[in-house]
């Protein structure tokens, strides 16, 4: 059960390190390498799944922690699901870019960042739950506590009257309305930029038919013939790094913008979720103060009770909040750039890369002697 | 003999009338011609009755007469990459490169230059106009009607092949029609790919445009617009470059797959038949001449023995068409194999030009972008 305990050593965010992943038939297995900011001792632990739901539930049930409504959640992943039992399409539609690239590298990446972000956060860093999945030799997961209590956004009708209530605060107002418009968009954008690169990837692939076309013309019959299958050769080796340029310009795509914004989509929806959590608490004191204007005189000192305790939880919620906003709005803006700049960085040298090798090719061929 | 022969095509619309005429342009230094430079207007039709003509007049001696430009654009796999709309500009560019293909390959062909149709092609200012294009639309009806009696005589013909020369030519060619064919079916799926690449690139630029818009950050905001008017440059260098693959390899392949199923080798067998044909007439007139003779009858005996002279000329004659055709094939397929080897190699250094620059290109969009990255903050 996650309580807080001041004096444990937390571990550092930036040492968190998914180092390996095994596949034991449906079961993946994560080696996950950390130090405690207290010492430069590395421990690794080896977690499945099930931990880090166990995770981010201890997480979302914790007792004792004010104003817990009002944290945003670093978002966990979804379940990974091997690909002995999952076609490729089903896994994109799931998972979209954390299903791509090979070995789960991906996938990998964004469980790591999960880690790091709740290691980096200033109340969820000190729960117990944390320290014993980076220090526990056993499982943790095998222990299940109690699911978080907590609504979740859910599409049915009375859910989405509550998502639609009017705010008595602007700055919330704003939030949420900015949030609803922004994560759509993103949403948008991760679709398309998916399109893209799954499109590239069919190029390498008919690059790939094409390059090996070539190898089979082959003839050598007569000089001509013989220049003729030397030529069919060469640009075979052409097609062949046009081929492979796909394929590294599609990896850069997926390891950093893809990536990028996969977390900012599920990073926008744990916002949601926590602006929805909070309506709800300012539903439920609106009608505290109802039930406590209208009620009768036996029932007032009672109801009256309700609507206090109703209004500091949402007065906590609230601040909580408005401190995790501001810290999302700066997180977000510099995990994007760093994101971004990557991209950026790593196209650029691909693009260098091939455009020496294109040219080289265009020298030898060239000097190809018909 | 150096020189110097282009060919250039552009389409100029005829105001007045509902047909597209296209400029051809001929530079050259030959005497051949009364001009260095000089240009007429043709149509289309006027191309096709061009190619008519060359093919009835040279195919059936062994000459691999360039095969005339498709009236279709629909690709040889069949697949419509884009609609059949012949006033759009990508139907009347496909057509201009073909034609203008079709004409560089005529002219390259050193007794097709000389032809005087040719000449008359690039040089009249009037032209009598063909003949309605039903009756010569394309190559298509032409090999139809070839396959027709082709395939009528593939079955009776036995040809002793005493050249293995000829067999093993055949059977290469037939060989490099396949792997043609192949290669095309290949470079049309890229294109195909290229394309839809393209349009999910413009996809995407505008979504990213949209985000830039809703941003709150302005640095964010801005570099995510900087992002979408990137995307939208890459996507232009990948419509450019799905123009590249199509016209310099899809074209060149379709062309070389039209090319060798010209029919020469069936010409060939075609004159050995009619070969053989005198030969058994001229035998059959000899043993008819030689019953004669003990016939008593004059008249039928002289008309006879003029028979025989008659055949043995034409069994000479056949005998000379089968060396001179087998002679010409032999030289055609010469020049073709060399011809394929240069054709290649240009279209080869145009596409990896094409691929440098494309990628020169990303790089200084890439390079532009990076600060605009880097000055979030």
């Amino acid at each position: 059960k996650g309580s807080n305990e001041e004096s444990a050593p937390s571990v550092s965010a930036n040492s968190i390190k998914i180092t390996d992943i095994t596949q034991d038939g449906e079961t993946l297995t994560f080696a996950i390498t950390s130090q405690k900011s207290s010492s430069s001792a590395g421990v690794c632990v080896f977690r499945t799944y099930e931990d880090f739901d166990w995770l981010q539930q201890s997480l979302l049930s914790q007792e004792d922690v004010p104003g817990l409504l009002g944290v945003i959640f670093p978002p966990l992943p979804g379940k990974p699901l091997p690909s002995t039992s999952f076609t490729q399409a089903k896994a994109l539609k799931q998972f979209g870019f954390l299903a791509l690239g090979d070995e789960w590298k991906i996938y990998c990446k964004a469980l790591e960042l999960y880690l790091q972000q709740v290691a980096a956060h200033t109340t969820l860093s000190k729960s117990k739950a944390l320290s014993s999945f980076f220090s526990s030799t056993e499982s943790p997961g095998k222990h299940r506590g109690k699911k978080g209590i907590f609504k979740r956004l859910s599409h049915v009708m009375e859910e989405m009257r509550k998502e639609g209530h009017k705010d008595v605060d602007k700055f919330f107002q704003s939030e949420r309305d900015s949030c609803t418009h922004l994560s759509v968009l993103f949403k948008v954008s991760t679709e398309k930029f998916l399109d893209t690169v799954l499109t590239k990837q069919k190029l390498a692939v008919a690059c790939g038919h094409f390059s090996t076309s070539l190898h089979l013309v082959c003839n050598h019959d007569n000089p001509a013939a013989v220049t003729f299958s030397k030529i069919c050769l060469k640009l075979s080796d052409i097609i062949e790094a046009v081929k492979v340029n796909f394929e590294k310009v599609s990896d850069n795509d997926v390891s950093s913008m893809g990536l990028a914004l996969d977390l900012e989509s599920r990073y926008q929806e744990a916002k949601k979720e926590m602006l929805f959590r909070r309506t709800c608490k300012l539903v439920e004191l609106e009608a505290a103060n109802r039930n406590s204007e209208r009620a009768k005189p036996n029932k007032k000192a009672i109801m009256e009770g309700v609507q206090k305790a109703t209004q500091k939880e949402f007065n906590l919620i609230s601040s909580v909040a408005k401190k995790e906003i501001e810290q999302y709005h700066r997180a977000r803006v510099s995990v994007l750039r760093d994101f971004l700049v990557s991209w950026c960085e790593k196209q650029l040298s691909t693009a260098q890369e091939t455009s020496a090798l294109f040219s080289q090719h265009l020298e030898a061929c060239r000097g190809f002697v018909v | 003999m150096p020189y110097k022969t282009l060919i250039l095509c552009s389409k100029i619309c005829d105001g007045m009338n509902a047909y597209m005429a296209y400029k051809v342009t001929t530079k050259t230094s030959l005497n051949l011609f009364n001009r260095n430079e000089f240009t007429v207007k043709r149509r289309f039709s006027d191309f096709l009755g061009l190619h008519s003509k060359l093919a009835s007049k040279y195919l059936h001696i062994g000459y691999i007469v360039p095969p005339a430009p498709e009236k279709s654009i629909v690709g040889m796999t069949k697949v419509k990459v884009g609609k059949e709309d012949l006033s759009s500009a990508e139907f009347v560019e496909k057509r201009r490169s073909a034609l203008e293909r079709y004409l560089m390959r005529t002219v390259n062909h050193p007794a097709l230059l000389k032809d005087p149709d040719v000449i008359q092609f690039l040089e009249s200012t009037e032209l009598p106009r063909a003949v309605s294009t039903q009756a010569l639309s394309g190559a298509g009806i032409l090999r139809m009607v070839n396959k027709a009696a082709e395939a009528v005589n593939k079955m009776t013909i036995k040809m002793n092949e005493s050249d293995a020369w000829f067999e093993e030519k055949q059977q290469q060619f037939e060989n490099l029609d396949v792997q043609l064919r192949k290669l095309h079916a290949s470079v049309e799926s890229l294109v195909c790919h290229r394309k839809e690449l393209s349009v999910n690139t413009a996809s995407f630029a505008k979504s990213a445009a949209m985000l830039g818009n809703s941003e709150d950050h302005t640095a964010l905001s801005r570099a995510l617009s900087q992002l979408a008017e990137v995307e939208e440059k890459i996507d232009q260098l990948h419509q450019e470059q799905a123009y590249a693959d199509f016209y310099l390899f899809s074209e060149l392949l379709g062309d070389y797959v039209r090319l060798i199923t010209a029919g020469v080798f069936d010409h060939r067998m075609k004159t050995w038949s009619k070969w053989q044909d005198a030969q058994v007439m001229l035998q059959r007139k000899r043993e008819a001449e030689a019953k004669l003779q003990y016939a008593n009858k004059p008249d039928k005996l002289q008309q006879a023995k003029e028979e025989i002279k008659e055949w043995e000329a034409k069994v000479q004659q056949g005998e000379r068409d089968f060396e001179q055709i087998s002679k010409n094939i032999r030289r055609e397929v010469g020049r073709f194999e060399k011809q394929r080897v240069k054709d290649f190699k240009v279209v080869i250094i145009k596409y990896l030009e094409s691929l440098v620059h494309t990628q020169q290109q990303l790089i200084k969009y890439w390079e532009a972008f990076l600060p605009e990255a880097k000055a979030i903050a």
